[in-house]
């Protein structure tokens, strides 16, 4: 079993106790690592019902199998997981870089956080030898900062650190992670979770060798990757970035706007990737491993945010542009820099900030409640209102808390302006016009996200009609989401997913150079559903059912208005359920969307079924 | 230490790094320990990668000195530099990894291998670096001192023109 390191590391922070136990082989095989691993684990080490925020809640991060290799983007990629505090459910979320690298050369596949340190600490584990070390002097500092101030106590520039900022510090509930100052594990809140257990961050050196199995058969695919990231499938990747969506989705009458008022933003050609890449983007690098690179480097050139420097991608730069009607780049980019530098979710915060503007705007809140004149398009007001959530200040206190729990704190009407699902809030596809997106966005086990299913792709590229509910569209969710499982366990880049021409086999041939372990296509692809079918279990355990595969209320009520090929529509009541049953049917789920007793058979899983036993909802037909 | 002839050294190939080109993504540093090592390891890889700023990414190996300070600095011989290729050669029966050669190195390209507790420095190997041609941005070169030069006056070259024929209000 090489590619794993075999140890799990438990970290107590309650007791300060810290101990290793070896990974099993059965756990690799059905898992993965990544998000399989890591749900696996939360599972087995948490009880159900737990606050997210209680010391009972576990936080864990895991690597892949094929960390530490040479594996393009492979080599890189690690995963926190945890109960989510914003949906309630399963949280997840995964960066690239560095850090997993040497986490894995530190000799981990994953470590377990239980409890809460009495007072700020931070991990240091140095190989072998792991303690938690005074993080008082860091509370309050930013996650570069630390990192920087990390490196200097402990006197090594390689040391990678993955870090809160003063949002996971006050528990707002979009806190991310950050590892070398511009990485983010930034969905679901699991700053927060990181935040309630008093821990700043985790400082990694790793230097033991990763030995692969198959040395030779490793570099021959390393090499065709190689050759296919240089060249079609990963080209958006290598030039434009992801902003290349600008014009993409503005075209298509795809791009939410004002907080999901309209799906046209006509100052686009001012924000577009071209726009960008031309005035802004300085330089463009690469993670550990990756022969794509993609990482878009921009610097504001002149005016009141000049030389701003932050990476920047299109989900980030269409929450706080478009969605907050603001079309000025350099106050975009200042955005994206504040959110790293409060270490918040940088697609949430632009959500956060535009539910308040559309609140101001229909009379919900007034000047006096939200402290400023909170026009769309206002980007100073923007960039303070990012300052005031990410610091609970004023009326940012209760918009720290999410859309979703802000708007049951507000009341008024306020959550049809919420536009979020499970808790989470929406990213950049205005799913009124995409309907097999807007089922893989419904069913989504961490809720709103185009990351676990990529089934924007068939509406987008116009593989079928978008704009129609019909069966056949579970199918294709079904099948992006289980190789989306894959990619997030094995961990490579989502970016590289164009490369892997032979789908799973391709997958399987790496992660058998690498591991030795022989695993079929079938068997990878078998863990993909496994994994999606985990995550809907842990949901279920957590109480999250049927109800909660839905829409955001602009996304069912408020048909797309713009002239365009979009106008007018919108997913209906009777579009969503005709997706959901088509969906749990391919998925063997029952009506109510629970995995039947023979679906966990088939996935092996068997162990799990008291899960779905005692339900209700289980026997319905 | 013997003195190299300024002719020979002239010859000399080495590993450099054009920043501009560089993205940090370390594919020097895992193929040159795979090859040399048979494992992943940064620490045992004879080339460096190093990000001091997002803008900022270079990979570092052996620069060749002439006279090579690491020689000098060596007080039991162990190291000799290749008059033919300008590669520092290690006598590994010699080298007790007291590491007065790290200290001497301006460039960081020594390092100790963490097990063996001996030095390693870039061998290019034998000529043909594996870096180099693994390198996804061919931002590696194997090349004499002298078309480093030359690389960058082409650099320059293009640059002023560039900017003397916008001036001009010429499209190239």
């Amino acid at each position: 079993m090489l590619g794993y390191a075999g140890r799990i590391l438990h970290v107590d922070l309650t007791s300060g106790k810290i101990w290793t136990e070896p990974l099993k082989e059965e756990l690799a095989r059905k898992y993965i690592g990544g998000i399989g691993l890591g749900m696996r684990l939360y599972l087995d080490y948490s009880k159900p019902g737990v606050d997210p925020f209680s010391p009972e809640n576990p936080l864990i991060v895991a690597t892949g199998p094929l960390s530490g290799s040479m594996v393009p983007t492979g080599g890189n990629g690690h995963a926190f997981v945890s109960r989510s505090p914003q949906t309630f459910g399963v949280g997840e979320a995964k960066a690239h870089g560095h850090w997993g690298t040497e986490l894995k050369r530190a000799g981990y596949d994953a470590i377990i956080f239980y409890g809460k340190a009495e007072k700020p600490v931070y991990l240091w584990v140095d190989d072998d030898s792991v303690q938690l070390m005074d993080a008082k002097y860091l509370w309050g500092k930013s996650p570069q900062e630390t990192e920087d101030a990390i490196k200097k106590e402990l006197k090594d520039f390689y040391i990678r650190v993955a870090s809160i900022g003063v949002a996971g510090e006050k528990l707002v509930r979009i806190a991310c992670v950050i590892n070398e100052k511009s990485r983010a594990c930034g969905r679901t809140g699991l700053g927060a979770v990181m935040g309630s257990k008093n821990l700043k961050a985790i400082a990694v050196r790793g230097s033991k060798d990763i030995t692969v199995a198959n040395k030779e058969r490793l570099l021959e695919l390393v090499k065709i990757q190689h050759e296919r990231m240089k060249g079609p499938a990963a080209r958006k990747y290598r030039t434009l970035g992801t902003p290349e969506n600008v014009l993409v989705l503005n075209a298509l009458g795809a791009m939410p706007t004002n907080n999901f008022t309209s799906a046209v933003f006509p100052g686009a050609d001012k924000i577009s990737g071209e726009y960008l890449n031309e005035r802004f983007v300085a330089k463009i690098i690469g993670c550990s491993s990756c022969a794509m690179r993609c990482e878009h480097i921009a610097v504001v050139p002149e005016g009141p945010y000049k030389g701003t420097t932050t990476r920047i991608e299109y989900e980030p730069l269409w929450a706080m542009g478009p969605n907050c009607g603001v079309g000025n780049l350099d106050a975009i980019l200042k955005g994206m820099d504040l959110s790293n530098y409060y270490g918040v979710d940088a697609i949430s915060i632009g959500l956060v900030v535009s539910f308040a503007m559309d609140l101001f705007k229909n009379g919900i809140v007034n000047k006096e409640t939200a402290g400023m004149e909170l026009n769309f398009g206002n980007h100073e007001a923007m960039l303070e209102m990012i300052k005031r959530v990410s610091t609970r200040e004023g009326f940012g206190d209760v918009l720290a808390e999410g859309v979703k729990l802000a708007a049951d704190k507000i009341g008024g009407g306020s959550d049809k302006y919420a536009v979020h699902i499970k808790g989470v809030e929406m990213t950049g596809y205005d799913i009124r016009g995409l309907k097999t997106a807007a089922l893989g966005y419904a069913v989504s086990f961490r809720g709103a996200d185009h990351n676990r299913h990529g089934a924007y792709g068939p509406d987008v590229a116009g593989k079928v009609n978008r704009f129609k509910a019909e069966k056949g569209r579970g199918k294709l969710v079904r099948e992006t989401e289980d190789l989306y499982a894959i990619i997030d366990s094995i961990i490579v880049c989502k970016f590289s997913r164009g490369t892997y021409v032979k789908g799973y086999e391709d997958l399987a041939a790496l992660y058998n150079a690498v591991t030795g372990i022989d695993m079929k296509p079938e068997e990878l692809q078998k863990a993909g559903e496994r994994i999606n079918n985990l995550g809907r279990l842990i949901n279920i355990r957590e109480g999250l059912t049927r109800k909660d595969d839905t829409l955001p209320w602009k996304v069912m009520h408020v048909p797309i208005p713009d002239e365009g090929p979009s106008k007018g529509s919108f997913v209906s009541q009777q579009d969503l359920d005709l997706l959901l049953d088509d969906y749990y049917e391919v998925r063997g789920w029952n009506k109510e969307g629970i995995p039947t007793l023979e679906k966990l058979n088939e996935l092996d899983i068997q162990d799990l079924a008291y899960i779905v036993k005692d339900r209700p909802e289980t026997h319905k037909k | 230490m013997a003195a190299v002839p300024k002719a020979e050294a002239a010859r000399w190939k080495l590993v450099s790094c054009d920043p501009d080109k560089c993205t940090g993504c370390a594919v020097c540093e895992y193929i040159c320990s795979l090859e040399k090592e048979n494992v992943f390891s940064a620490q045992k890889s004879r080339i460096r990668t190093m990000r001091l700023h997002p803008m900022i990414n270079i990979s570092i190996a052996c620069r060749l000195c002439s006279p090579a300070p690491c020689v000098t600095a060596c007080p039991r011989d162990a190291l000799k530099q290749s008059e033919p290729t300008g590669v520092i050669m290690i006598d590994d029966e010699k080298c007790d990894g007291c590491s007065w050669c790290i200290e001497a190195c301006d460039y960081g390209a020594i390092t100790l291998h963490p097990e063996k507790k001996i030095v390693r420095i870039c061998d290019t190997c034998e000529g043909d670096p594996e870096c180099v041609k693994w390198c996804p941005e061919e931002a590696l070169d194997f090349v004499t001192r002298d078309i480093i030069a030359q690389k960058a006056r082409l650099a320059v070259s293009k640059k002023l023109f560039k900017e003397a024929m916008e001036a001009q209000g010429i499209k190239p």
